[in-house]
């Protein structure tokens, strides 16, 4: 039992820390702009693929900080030749850019790689084991994507709140209009802050295209999680989004690996519900097959209960 | 200094502003007068560029009608609007912070001098803007406006809601703020302020100017306030 919870809570902590790479520059994004971007799950893909191709060239280290300012330019193209053109109809127009866009760059990487997993391994500095728990052993690679996390969200946070730039982003969270009345240039702060937001999901894809496998679906695993974190945390909230990324993480994992359903509840007291019951499938449901609903189940009981998420100053 | 000119301005499409001929002269402060919703926040922000403008605004004889808010921000033009858009989440000194329009800026109004007029804001800097009182909200917003080193500001109904001497202290201010060099534009609903401080009063209805004049004529013409202000 403690060897199961040992376990899920350091899977739980990992995957919860690649869901917060992803989250953390779309809360930003949707928080500013008001913009639902859907193809922002396309651009982590798109850093685990550059990574990749980059790789064979310069080796893995040049890749990871190149592949996301790659990944960061074609977000900033993205914003100012895009969706700054969609914007001026409304967000409804600016939410179909994205989704379109979505599909434009998982048929590209099709069309330019295939539909078979890339063959994208972490560099052999880290492919040792760290240690070992109960027979199980931790691998280096995991903890060094810890380490990424923990220092993007120490930057993020330091640049959000001891900058200038920060002050600004943290402003047009709530009023671009009045930063912009102040003198602020605030379209090409929303420039930055998609190209940055970008770079941040490509530093996931990097490390995430390791971790799982680099592959054309990944983006539409990956994607819908995502918003759920976004929403959950708050909008424009990274402290947020990091509690939400764990809190999801860390639930998604257990419920996976723990066997569990109400009819053990039922088994305690000495109650079980005939199969043939009315309601035996939810009786005997595992909690391995509700985990993938439970995100969206908590997506939907946050916009209900609590619009604003866990550190969120307005509603979604 | 400020001057518009047959001025319109549409929300969708319900026709707000029809119209609207005025100006500002330096260091004056003009009150823009008349009943709710008739388009005086919709012409401040008509003339600060957040609602697309369809006519001439001028400023500092060029025109500034078409630019971008941050671009007419930079001309010289501040904006304190309606509900404060005090930022939640930064303290009141981030607040400040903002104001300026680059790092380092130094114009009329640093720190000091903000200080000097604004002293219940020194003691409340480390506060979160949301927490502080409304005057005081209403204070760090024209005080974050002035830290742009503008020549004209526009101010939108400063005193709504706020209590009577609070209301006395920001008169007060826009008085000292015009003796200063900064021209007024003020959105006023209490007529007694209005004509207390302005060198010059408008007042507007359904979208147009119905009167223009010093604060003594409108005093002096009973029918025009019934008509356009009284309620």
């Amino acid at each position: 039992m403690l060897e199961t919870i040992t376990y899920s809570l350091l899977n739980g902590l990992l995957y919860g820390m690649l869901l917060f790479m992803l989250s953390s520059g779309l809360t930003l994004i949707f928080g500013m702009m008001g913009v639902l971007n859907f193809a922002h799950a396309s651009f982590y893909m798109l850093g685990a693929y550059f990574a990749y191709t980059l790789g064979m060239y310069t080796g893995f280290w040049v890749a990871l900080f190149l592949a996301p300012i790659l990944v960061g330019a074609l977000g900033a193209m993205t914003e100012r030749w895009g969706l700054r053109h969609v914007h001026q109809h409304g967000h409804v127009p600016e939410l179909l850019f994205t989704f379109g866009l979505a599909y434009v760059i998982e048929e590209l990487v099709r069309l330019f790689y295939g539909t078979l997993p890339m063959n994208y391994r972490m560099p052999e500095g880290l492919d040792f084991t760290l240690f070992t728990v109960f027979g199980t052993s931790y691998p280096a690679f995991r903890a060094f994507i810890l380490v990424v996390a923990v220092v993007m969200f120490v930057g993020l946070y330091l640049l959000l709140k001891k900058t200038r730039a920060g002050l600004i982003i943290q402003g047009s969270l709530s009023r671009p209009d009045i930063v912009a009345a102040l003198g602020h240039n605030v379209p090409q702060v929303f420039m930055w802050v998609f190209a940055f937001g970008t770079a941040l999901a490509a530093l996931g894809g990097v490390v995430g295209g390791i971790h799982f496998v680099t592959e054309p679906g990944m983006a539409f695993m990956m994607g819908p999680i995502v918003f759920v974190v976004v929403v959950l945390g708050g909008l424009g909230s990274i402290p947020g989004a990091l509690i939400a990324s764990m809190i999801i993480g860390i639930l998604q994992t257990f419920t996976l690996s723990v066997d569990f359903s109400i009819a053990h509840v039922g088994a305690w007291f000495g109650y079980a519900v005939p199969p043939d019951h009315l309601f035996a499938t939810l009786w005997y449901l595992d909690s391995t097959r509700i985990a993938p609903v439970l995100p969206f189940l908590i997506l939907v009981l946050t916009l209900i209960f609590r619009p604003r998420g866990i550190m969120g100053k307005r509603e979604a | 200094m400020l001057s518009t000119h047959d001025l319109h301005a549409y929300y969708g499409k319900s026709h707000v502003l029809r119209g609207v001929s005025m100006n500002v002269q330096p260091g004056e402060i003009v009150s823009l007068l008349g009943r709710n919703g008739v388009g005086r926040s919709t012409l401040c922000k008509a003339v600060m560029g957040l609602v697309a403008p369809v006519g001439e605004v001028r400023f500092k004889d060029q025109v500034i009608s078409g630019l971008d808010p941050h671009q007419i921000a930079h001309r010289g033009l501040g904006y304190v609007p309606e509900d404060r858009a005090i930022f939640p989440g930064l303290t009141v000194a981030e607040n400040l912070e903002l104001g300026k329009k680059k790092r380092g800026q130094t114009g009329r109004w640093g720190y000091d001098e903000i200080f000097e007029r604004f002293p219940r804001l020194k003691e409340r800097m480390e506060f979160p803007g949301e927490v502080i009182s409304g005057g005081e909200q209403q204070m760090l917003s024209m005080a974050r406006s002035l830290m742009g080193d503008p020549e004209c500001i526009i101010v939108d109904e400063p005193t709504e809601g706020l209590a009577p001497k609070i209301v006395e202290e920001i008169a007060h201010l826009l008085t000292d703020i015009a003796a200063a060099g900064v021209s007024v534009l003020l959105v006023e609903q209490k007529l007694s302020i209005a004509l207390k401080i302005s060198n010059r009063v408008y007042l507007m209805g359904e979208g147009r100017m119905v009167f223009e004049g010093t604060p003594q004529e409108l005093h002096d013409d009973p029918e025009i306030r019934k008509e356009w202000l009284e309620v």
